[in-house]
């Protein structure tokens, strides 16, 4: 059995949180005195039934204005997979949190409201989909109880969604028409809408897969070296981190960046075992062949397919602070275990998110994706998105704050 | 990847990341099955190394018996260093006042002691065995979740955490609170304990024991209850599904003697695990509130 990640995105009364409440509550995943401290809460909807919503707004504040402010992380479980469900605010100023739900996500659902169609909020979550290089976008068509449930509506916001996603680049996107409040088409099939042949949302994500990643060779960052001193282990040092991509092999050829030194993989060891290789994914100790100088913030890479490394690249960036990025002034940027003083020395542009036009001599604020070049004091080892998608990724800090300013993705022009 | 694999990967990449950011972290030991799954990642993050940080543990004072025993055992097997704070010294320095009546607990004194301890030793990191899906506030919370000097939790100014990049940088009298098991599920976690075979507290397995009935919940009928003649004690078979202090921590009614059983009784369970826990039952935002306070 696997994880599937998703992220749930609409605007603030597309009916999200009820959309999550619905897939916990027909999966029998909430418990009698969760179901209880609803009741207590007392917030019922208009027809009076409980208001779902209530299970996923955690925070006071969320129930008092009854909006979503922070991602609220879900889980639950059916006999074919587990699930992790990140819901995210889908009012404006809570972006950079959509944001942050995207980044742990394989799958983004965009949620529309049958009788609004696609407004800028679709186009503003469809564009970080496509910044952030999700795997899979699955539109849901929600309260086609409005609407009566009616085959020519669906069909229209399904043209325009598509033309948005065109224009976006975006390839995979799939459609399921819903009532998240009536539960149409969220477990069952729905009866009322006839037209429909696909698969109801549950089946859906019960079953989806994702093509495995295209990158070649793999990455493994250096996060702590384990060097017990002791008599009986005096000479071992071993590299503790987690392996991304293809997997590496004992006997490997592997060269270790920043530095360019080369070597070969001697022993992986897990739990004081040891293995012949190692997959994506898996946290484990490497052992090389020469007793060379690396510590936290050095990468291991395959000697076939090593990443790149420059002291000067190109990226999208997401702000997320009022304060605006300020060219002269000096940021940390983070890529896995390795931090680095850097300067994002220009502004190249800003996208409009609604139009995904390129705007010029424009500032980025919060909230705004763009588009800059960064000079760093070190030189860093990553790829392009493209390429590797887990190593083209970083955060920036403003260190004067230590506040995550924003995330930023290399990518190629 | 198969999810306990995915999982366990992720929990020691997050313990690993703990190690290379702060100067001086701490692991927050309660003596339950989350922090002894904590321990048992930390061995294969760090073996044949040591932990790069103590094992603290808050004493209420009102433990169970077997989670003390259960703790030094512990302990030793695992050749780590333990540091205790204690909540009766908050009381004896007048740090901390003790509740009156029956109802009366310690658990809300236990985050004086925290504060207190984390102070005096200084710990710029605390990793806990917080869940996401115990609780809706816990939902929320990230997994490095940046507390102020005063230990407290802003849920409003928590920052963005992208991909699997943790941000551990913090001011001096800030400190970072750790969760590398938040994306498990009580169910992970049991299913877990029972591939790895890790050892348990003798608690959480079914005994006879002499129980009260208060508040809805059988609780341990130990003279830290203040019980009298009020209260009827009956002779039951129980066990505890979370282990807290004893005036918290229900038992319930099980014959699950082995870790399937309890497996077995998990999944048909209609029940949360918090439900078990009068400290949540309080008010709707009572985690919350507590986790401003600086609760763990």
């Amino acid at each position: 059995m696997n994880i599937l990640k998703f992220l749930t995105a609409g605007s603030v009364d597309d009916g999200k949180s009820t959309l999550i409440g619905r897939l916990l509550y027909d999966t029998n995943s909430i418990l009698d005195d969760q179901l209880e401290a609803i009741q207590k809460a007392n917030r019922k909807n208009d027809d009076g039934t409980i208001d779902l919503a209530i299970l996923t707004d955690g925070l006071k504040a969320e129930r008092e204005q009854g909006i979503t402010i922070d991602v609220a992380y879900k889980y639950f479980q059916t006999e074919k997979r587990k699930f992790i469900i990140a819901d995210a605010p889908g009012h404006i100023q809570y972006t950079r949190n959509m944001v942050t739900g995207a980044s742990n996500s394989d799958l983004i659902i965009i949620l529309i409201d049958a009788r609004k169609g696609v407004i800028e909020q679709t186009k503003r979550h469809s564009f970080i989909a496509k910044i952030l290089g999700l795997k899979k976008v699955l539109v849901c068509v929600n309260k086609m109880d409005m609407v009566d449930y009616e085959l020519a509506v669906f069909e229209n916001i399904k043209t325009d969604y598509l033309a948005l996603a065109e224009k976006l680049g975006l390839k995979d996107v799939d459609f399921i028409p819903v009532s998240a409040l009536k539960g149409d088409n969220i477990v069952q099939h729905s009866q009322r809408m006839p037209w429909y042949h696909g698969a109801s949302l549950l089946t859906y994500l019960e079953e989806i897969e994702f093509e495995e990643a295209t990158n070649q060779g793999w990455r493994f960052p250096v996060q702590w070296v384990i060097r017990p001193q002791s008599s009986d282990l005096h000479d071992y040092r071993g590299y503790a981190g987690r392996v991304l991509g293809e997997g590496l092999k004992v006997g490997e050829e592997v060269l270790v960046l920043p530095n360019g030194y080369k070597s070969k993989v001697k022993a992986i060891e897990f739990a004081e075992k040891n293995l012949e290789e190692a997959h994506n994914g898996s946290s484990v100790i490497v052992h090389l062949d020469d007793d060379i100088d690396i510590s936290r913030g050095d990468f291991i890479v395959s000697a076939n397919h090593p990443a790149k490394t420059d002291k000067s690249f190109e990226a999208n960036i997401s702000w997320f602070e009022n304060k605006e990025l300020d060219p002269s002034q000096i940021y940390l940027l983070q890529t896995h275990s390795k931090v680095s003083k850097i300067k994002i020395s220009e502004i190249l542009y800003k996208y409009d998110v609604h139009s995904q036009e390129q705007l010029y001599n424009q500032s980025i604020g919060l909230n705004d994706i763009g588009r800059v070049l960064i000079k760093s004091a070190d030189e860093l080892v990553f790829d392009y998105q493209n390429d590797f998608p887990e190593n083209s990724r970083a955060i920036i800090i403003d260190p004067r704050t230590n506040l995550t300013v924003a995330a930023a993705l290399m990518t190629g022009l | 990847m198969d999810y306990l694999d995915h999982l366990e990967a992720e929990a020691i990449y997050i313990l690993r990341e703990v190690a290379g950011q702060f100067e001086n972290p701490a692991l927050l030991f309660s003596g339950g099955k989350d922090s002894i799954t904590l321990v048992h990642l930390a061995k294969k993050a760090f073996r044949p190394g040591k932990f790069p940080f103590p094992l603290v543990h808050i004493d209420t004072g009102h433990n169970f018996p077997e989670t003390i025993e259960f703790r030094d055992w512990l302990i030793n097997e695992i050749g780590e260093k333990l540091i205790v704070g204690y909540v009766q010294d908050s009381i004896d320095a007048g740090k901390a006042v003790e509740q009156k009546g029956k109802n009366a607990s310690r658990n809300a004194l236990q985050t004086v002691t925290l504060l207190d301890t984390i102070e005096k030793y200084g710990f710029d990191a605390c990793i806990g065995g917080a869940r996401r899906d115990e609780e809706k506030a816990r939902a929320k919370e990230r997994i490095f979740s940046v507390r102020d000097d005063f230990g407290q939790w802003d849920p409003k100014r928590q920052r963005p955490e992208l991909w699997n990049i943790f941000n551990g940088k913090i001011q001096k009298g800030e400190n970072v609170r750790v969760f590398p098991i938040s994306n498990w599920t009580e169910l992970d976690v049991w299913n877990y304990i029972k591939r790895e075979n890790i050892a348990l507290p003798s608690i959480y397995f079914s005994h006879k024991r002499d129980v009260v009935f208060r508040n809805g919940q059988w609780m341990a009928a130990d003279p830290v209850l203040q019980i009298d003649n009020d209260d009827v004690v009956e002779h039951k078979s129980v066990r505890f599904r979370t282990v807290g202090d004893m005036t918290c921590t229900a038992a319930v009614d099980s014959i699950a003697t082995e870790l399937d059983d309890i497996i077995d009784e998990i999944k048909a369970s209609t029940v949360s695990e918090r439900g078990a826990r009068l400290d949540d039952k309080v008010s709707e935002a009572a985690m919350e509130d507590r986790k401003k306070q600086g609760y763990f």
